[in-house]
């Protein structure tokens, strides 16, 4: 099975990447875009495990490796 | 032995900070590979700046994982000296040894020039050889030197005298222009509430022979040197 983890940026923290790609938009003529956050994208191909032993390494591998809990947030989704 | 400076893959001032305990301050020193699970006794434990692990995932990220840091976390809760240096800072703040986390410097350019910056707090074992308000002259070269820390860490560290250097301008004073990488409050330096381990984005290995245009990161060291001696 296929995992999907999105890392990014917690709101409360500055993201200057995001800003210069939404300045970029904007030279573009894309006025409209009015924020961009920029992320990771993880896509983890698991094998032999159960379904719920996958969803809970998932978490832990997020939390502990993946993405930094004081700076980051983290979402995910198994694929079938 | 006095010193040990570890080795990750990536890591790139180790000889250069190696050179400047070893040759010019005369003191016993090792190098230390990450695989390995002895410090060798040693006395401060030195994490040097470099790209380990390439810097890939996040700055410092993978090096926490090495075999290595778990001796020197267990040395580091038992009070030994911990000193990290630019990516050893960030390795530091991955472990959880220093609060905190690094983020993209703020103007998005990898910096390389010397800073100015203030001592906070001389009552440590690294900066007991200086005094409270000095300027030292000393090199930055970070990609990611953004120091963040969510507010309530902030007041602890505050309340707890944790933070040991903030950037600064030619007369000491705070302010938006002389903190070039945009850290909360113009941190360049921590220390944890117990006051053994610290962490620094400028490199004083750079800043210890005149011949490399400032000797003001030698004070460090010999801080170290001399309370280790007591």
């Amino acid at each position: 099975m296929k995992a999907r983890i999105l890392v990014s940026l917690k709101d409360i923290v500055l993201d200057p990447q995001g800003q210069t790609v939404k300045n970029a938009l904007h030279t573009l003529g894309y006025d409209f875009v009015q924020d961009v956050r920029q992320g990771k994208v993880f896509e983890l191909e698991l094998k032999g495990v159960s379904r719920e032993q996958a969803e809970k390494a998932i978490v832990e591998i997020s939390d502990k490796v993946l993405a930094n809990p004081i700076i980051e947030k983290f979402s995910w989704q198994i694929l079938e | 032995m006095k010193f040990g400076v570890l080795v990750f893959p990536g890591s790139n001032c180790d000889y250069d900070t190696f050179y400047i305990l070893k040759d010019v301050l005369r003191q016993k020193s090792v190098l230390l590979w990450h695989k390995e699970h002895d410090l060798k006794n040693v006395e401060c434990v030195i994490l040097p700046g470099g790209f380990s692990y390439g810097d890939y995932l996040r700055s410092g990220a993978i090096a926490k994982f090495s075999p290595l840091m778990q001796e020197v976390k267990e040395f580091a809760l038992r009070g030994g000296l911990v000193l990290g240096i630019c990516n050893g800072f960030q390795v530091l703040l991955e472990l959880g040894l220093l609060p905190g986390a690094m983020l993209r410097n703020k103007n998005l350019k990898f910096l390389c020039q010397h800073v100015q910056i203030r001592v906070e707090n001389s009552k440590t074992p690294f900066t007991h050889k200086t005094k409270k308000g000095q300027v030292l002259k000393i090199p930055i070269a970070h990609f990611d030197g953004n120091y963040f820390a969510p507010p309530e860490t902030l007041l602890e560290l505050k309340r707890n005298d944790q933070i040991v250097f903030c950037y600064c301008n030619g007369e000491g004073k705070l302010s938006e222009e002389s903190n070039v990488n945009g850290s909360v409050e113009s941190i360049a330096g921590l220390m944890n509430k117990e006051g053994n381990v610290m962490g620094m984005m400028p490199h004083p290995e750079r800043a210890s022979e005149l011949i490399l245009g400032s000797e003001d990161g030698r004070c460090i060291f010999e801080s170290v040197i001399n309370y280790l001696k007591s």
